[in-house]
């Protein structure tokens, strides 16, 4: 009878010796005492998350390959190129992070952003992203149902509306340094739509913690809705009686309305909606109804006029 | 440079000199798409790029007469016409990359664009328009129309350059600080025509005391 197990531990997860040497040195040279202690358990872009279970929420479609998912996208906090996130992001610090939780709830709280990641499990879950320039890609993202986090607050009975607040700081994001939007970035999500499993407080990307230009340290993602309606790098939840309105909607109220949801249907004043380009794909490929979702999320919107209320 | 005494030799270095440098968006495109180095959307960054050189080559290309007027250069006009082609050759892998890579020849999504998609709308017909100056660039078709007819056929120029801006303008979703830019640029050129058609004519009524002003002699293209 054996008396012991050896775990399988998986060749990728061992750390490179190199690297290992690298960070030993890295702790050396911060000097063993007062510094060390200040960052203990700090996690950075590019580091693996533990514990991550895979989700039964999933697409049977190829990933987008992680240069892609993180070297080309939205994020005008750091530039309007598509380029600009992954070239500016460096100098966003996600820690000390903490998240300010407040407006019609019962238990109003300020979360540090390790408290969040130790909430709820991670799960990985698969989603579609569809832009509203009528791109897309699948991401495997990591985080919790967003509800985990709106249970804990106790939301009062006249919490109708979430709003996300994202960072705003000139000196960590330069593109916000250029009015192109009025920052802060917000976004806001209905109550029942905040609360659907699907919306996800997302940590993470690739089992990686998320990198700065993904919205780091943690970002909202809402599959079924246009990409921008995943507000990044956020620092503040607020519940609210009335709707919010939202950084696009403010800029573009004809063209960008509070739903966003995605709809093949109805053309935006630059693109037509019907199709999509894959990234990596050379065909574009028709867009679905709710990015795909409709199963999942159409009962929320029902009798509802989606081109009204786009 | 006093190029009022520029010799055929000069004019042939600089005909040079411009045509690798306008060639050179394009190889850089044709390299990029061969080691895949057009970054994770190559048809967005091809149309992109075509675009750009295309609106700037016609800026440049109507930057031969201001400058004519503004410092008495004549190499510039010497040049213009190989500009303007560059322009349309932009405009073309501009126009084929939406036709072939964007759509591959979705015939009813290109027609819904152009009905519906404002941006669409005003850039197609300002490359239809390059076409029939493309076609008549060269000596022989010049002296076919005339001068007066040729002249009046390649005014043209002018809203195909405004639609092109007005084409870029509608496409960006909220950061307008390239159109406008190229848009401060276009006014700047035109000002400047305005503004010495403007002078002659004043000197014209001046010579011809009182008489009906005599201005269509003068071009001031």
């Amino acid at each position: 009878m054996r008396t012991y197990n050896t775990p399988p531990i998986p060749a990728s997860e061992i750390t490179p010796k190199a690297l290992f040497l690298a960070r030993r040195k890295f702790m050396q040279t911060l000097g063993s005492g007062a510094l060390g202690a200040l960052m203990p358990a700090a996690l950075w872009a590019g580091e693996k998350l533990a514990d991550v279970k895979k989700s039964a929420y999933t697409v049977p479609e190829e990933l987008t390959p992680y240069k892609a998912v993180t070297g080309y996208n939205n994020f005008y906090e750091f530039g309007t190129g598509k380029e600009d996130p992954a070239a500016n992001a460096g100098s966003l610090k996600t820690r000390p992070w903490t998240v300010a939780v407040e407006g019609e709830v019962h238990k109003p709280a300020v979360f540090d952003i390790d408290q969040i990641l130790k909430m709820a499990s991670l799960e990985e879950r698969i989603y579609r992203m569809r832009c509203v320039e009528a791109w897309s890609m699948v991401v495997p993202w990591v985080g919790f149902s967003l509800a985990e986090l709106i249970k804990r607050v106790e939301p009062t009975g006249n919490a109708k509306f979430v709003e996300f607040i994202s960072l705003h700081d000139p000196e960590q994001m330069p593109g916000q340094r250029s009015s192109v939007l009025n920052w802060p970035y917000k976004e806001g999500l209905r109550m029942d739509e905040a609360m659907h499993p699907l919306t996800l407080l997302t940590v993470g990307l690739y089992g990686e913690v998320l990198p700065n230009q993904n919205g780091a340290p943690v970002r909202i993602v809402v599959p079924w809705k246009y990409g921008y309606k995943s507000a990044k790098s956020i620092v503040k939840i607020r519940f609210l009686e009335t709707q919010p309105v939202s950084s696009w909607t403010e800029a573009n109220p004809s063209e960008y309305g509070f739903y966003s949801n995605v709809n093949p249907e109805a053309d935006n004043f630059r693109w037509s909606q019907a199709k999509e380009r894959r990234i990596g794909d050379f065909f574009k490929r028709p867009t679905l109804l709710f990015n795909g979702y409709a199963d999942e999320v159409a009962p929320l919107y029902a009798g509802m006029d989606l081109k009204k209320y786009y | 440079m006093s190029d009022k005494t520029l010799n055929d030799r000069r004019l042939t270095w600089i005909k040079t000199g411009v045509f690798l440098l306008a060639l050179l968006p394009s190889i850089k495109l044709a390299i990029g798409a061969c080691t895949e180095g057009l970054g994770a959307n190559p048809i967005e960054k091809i149309t992109r790029v075509t675009g750009y050189w295309t609106l700037t080559l016609l800026l440049i290309t109507l930057a031969a007469t201001p400058l004519r007027l503004l410092f008495g250069w004549y190499w510039p006009v010497r040049i213009r016409r190989m500009l303007g082609l560059f322009a349309f050759f932009y405009g073309s892998l501009h126009f084929l990359t939406y036709l072939v890579l964007d759509q591959f020849f979705d015939w009813a999504a290109i027609a819904a664009d152009i009905v519906k998609r404002p941006y669409i709308t005003v850039g197609f017909p300002s490359f239809m328009l390059m076409i029939p100056l493309a076609l008549t660039s060269t000596d022989r078709m010049v002296k076919r129309l005339g001068g007066k007819h040729w002249r009046w056929l390649h005014r043209l120029i002018y809203p195909i350059a405004i639609g092109g801006v007005v084409h870029y303008a509608w496409l960006v979703k909220k950061d307008l600080t390239n159109p406008l830019a190229f848009g401060a640029l276009l006014v700047l050129l035109f000002g400047i025509r305005l503004l010495y058609r403007f002078r002659s004519y004043r000197k014209h009524k001046r010579k011809s005391s009182g008489l009906p002003c005599q201005t269509k002699n003068v071009t001031y293209r």
